[in-house]
């Protein structure tokens, strides 16, 4: 073998290692069922909107509408109530959007006056995802008004060009959970909701990676300047060392998310004071309790990365070693931050939903969401579920702080059974 | 009371037998000589005894404590020094040995401790310079100094002067030779057979996880007929 090849060869095997491989090959079968369970939307965005339709309009414009929204959409409930209509719609039996025509749309345009339509959306999750029912419907409405101006211009009825250009005025209204928003769709809403729902997302896997990087990047420094076997043979108990170094990380990524929250919370009230809708007027904005809840949550999130970080840091060998090895925790970060972009967790299909559950990051990131759409509960079981998840890890990693693994940082054969499930839980009990 | 009795100590890596039963007794204030080819066992058989590693079989005391059952107990009662140990190189000198005084409280005067610290390692004003910035000699100094300062009923000291210029390990010798003066039982493994022909009172030889060998150095050189421990160590694993 050429002296090319030997290095090659040399490299190769160096760097393709199952520590590197099998996160890798994780993340592909993440992305790959994250693909599947999305890869949906696009054939959604082809189909017809679902509408109710109320059509008070008796007149021959009324009729007209009627056939437009009939080849747009689908309608799946055709009423006279607007009440009534309002209810099937928050029960899910209108579709969509429930859309009014009242009595004098064809006398008003009739008359030169532009036609009044009223648009009722049930916004049921936030996210990407939610406007696309609303951009649907929207799509529809348009196309309505451009048929109606088609109809004029063809049949010569009105000179009148601003009436032909927009001969519909539109008034929308958004339920969300059991407020009212009037004046804005549920993509406008939920441009205004993502502000701040973007910010938790973005300082979670922000603060997880960086203070996660630390905790391992600690474990490399004391095995690669080998102060790590003087520090164990202080009188200084094993849980002592773990809760130190992880309480050092937590107080350092607390205080780094502090000053990105600063940074970033200017930024969303300049965005927020540019907003034309007051969420406090619809009790959308976030309550003293709320932000409890989510501090909570992200602290809780916080202790299960630092605790996951320090396992993954107990096999580390050096401190090069280290940077590689918060991969997973990047990973595991940025699956959740990128699908709260998109979707609301309520919104999830099953199979993501219990994904991305699992992953502790989750519960604070998704926790606005959860909290603007009134699933506390969603909030609580995240918490609840962070909380046992760090106790559980710490456990985990102060166990393996009183092991041979520490120093020897591989599972010896004879160990390996232990590490089952069933061991390992044996094991903890009889400490 | 013997300061150390080891019985039938064995420990495994996996299928990898690394000590294959080994016993001996160390009496308080003995300087006792682990020593052997690299591999023996002696670094593994050190790691244990200063509590890093499990044990898997037999039995381990130091002054009367059992390892696997008191091993905090013990941690009190040893200072271990591992052949290629390293110090907190963001701190210094001071900071170092202050940062471990901290540790033997509220038993201990963590002052007395430092000034103790401070006059074996006898880094003048060096003692205030970032570790990082130390020679290996300096290194070790200070990691001597953190080992004896807190006065040890036990000191653990492997490959005591490995890497070292003869000028810094004769220092590091007379410093800890000092030490058992005060009374602190001293083990040291090293494959230096000079060293340990010089310091030890006693001393084992070690070879493939066995001891294959024990005694005072003039005994033994007596017994092999040899004219130093080297001779012996070739003639007992012959």
């Amino acid at each position: 073998m050429s002296g090319l090849g030997r290095i090659f060869w040399k490299e190769v095997r160096e760097l393709l290692t199952p520590a590197t491989l099998v996160p890798i090959i994780i993340m592909a079968i993440v992305f790959a069922m994250l693909g599947s369970a999305f890869g949906g939307i696009q054939e959604e965005m082809e189909e017809k909107a679902q509408v109710g339709l109320i059509i008070d309009d008796e007149g021959v414009i009324g009729d007209f509408a009627r056939a437009s929204l009939n080849a747009s959409t689908t309608i799946v409930y055709n009423g006279t109530d607007l009440v009534e209509g309002r209810a099937m719609l928050m029960d899910g039996e209108a579709g969509d959007a429930l859309i009014y025509i009242p009595y004098n749309f064809t006398s008003n345009l009739l008359g030169g006056s532009p036609g009044w339509v009223q648009v009722f959306y049930h916004m049921k999750g936030t996210g990407l995802s939610s406007s696309l029912d609303s951009g649907k419907v929207g799509g529809a409405l348009d196309t309505l008004s451009t048929d109606i101006s088609y109809a004029m211009i063809v049949s010569n009825f009105t000179s009148n060009a601003t009436l032909v250009l927009e001969p519909m005025v539109m008034s929308s209204t958004t339920f969300l959970n059991d407020k009212e928003v009037e004046g804005v769709t549920p993509s406008q809403l939920d441009a205004v909701l993502s502000q701040g729902q973007f910010i938790v997302p973005l300082i979670v896997m922000l603060v997880i990676i960086m203070a996660g990087s630390m905790v391992i990047s600690s474990m490399g420094n004391e095995k690669e300047n080998k102060t790590l076997e003087t520090l164990l043979t202080l009188p200084v108990k094993r849980t002592w060392i773990v809760l130190g170094k992880l309480a050092g990380a937590a107080v350092v990524g607390l205080i780094v998310s502090m000053i990105y929250m600063v940074g970033l919370g200017f930024y969303y009230s300049s965005l927020a004071g540019t907003s034309e809708i007051d969420l406090e007027k619809y009790a959308l904005a976030l309550g003293i309790e709320d932000y409890v809840l989510i501090g909570i949550s992200l602290f809780l999130a916080l202790l299960c990365g630092l605790a996951l970080c320090m396992i993954l840091g107990i096999f580390t060998k050096n401190y090069k070693a280290a940077q590689s090895m918060t991969l997973p925790i990047t990973m595991l970060a940025l699956i959740p931050m990128f699908i709260s972009l998109f979707s609301d967790f309520a919104s999830l299909p099953g199979p993501v939903q219990a994904l991305v559950f699992a992953i502790p990051f989750s519960a604070p990131m998704f926790a606005i969401s959860n909290i603007t759409l009134g699933y506390y509960w969603l909030v609580v079981a995240g918490i609840i579920y962070c909380a046992i998840f760090a106790a559980a890890t710490m456990l985990l990693a102060v166990w393996m702080f009183k092991r041979d693994i520490l120093l020897t940082g591989r599972v010896r054969s004879a160990e390996k059974k232990k590490f089952a499930l069933g061991g390992l839980v044996s094991n903890l009990w009889r400490k | 009371m013997a300061a150390i009795t080891v019985s039938g100590l064995t420990k495994d890596y996996g299928h990898f037998h690394a000590v294959k039963g080994v016993s001996f007794e160390v009496d308080e204030g003995e300087v006792f000589g682990l020593i052997g080819p690299n591999g023996a066992g002696k670094t593994t058989t050190l790691r244990v005894l200063a509590t890093l590693l499990e044990i898997s079989g037999g039995s381990v005391t130091i002054f009367g404590r059992d390892l696997k059952g008191e091993a905090p107990a013990v941690r009190k009662m040893i200072s271990y020094l591992p052949e290629d140990a390293g110090a907190y190189k963001n701190m210094t000198g001071r900071r170092y040995l202050e940062f471990i005084s901290g540790f033997f409280t509220p038993e201990k005067d963590p002052g007395q401790l430092l000034e103790r610290g401070l006059h074996i390692a006898n880094l003048k004003e060096r003692i205030d310079d970032r570790v990082e910035t130390y020679s290996k000699g300096m290194t070790r100094r200070l990691l001597v100094a953190r080992a004896l300062m807190i006065e040890p009923k036990l000191a653990i000291l492997d490959e005591l002067t490995s890497g070292l210029d003869v000028l810094n390990a004769q220092e590091i010798r007379r410093v800890v030779r000092a030490q058992t003066q005060q009374g602190t039982t001293v083990l040291l493994s090293s494959h230096n057979m000079l060293e340990v022909e010089l310091m030890c009172d006693r001393i084992a030889l070690i070879n493939d996880g066995r001891i294959v060998e024990s005694g005072r150095p003039k005994e033994l050189k007596e017994k092999y007929g040899a004219s130093n421990i080297e001779e012996v160590f070739v003639e007992v694993v012959k």
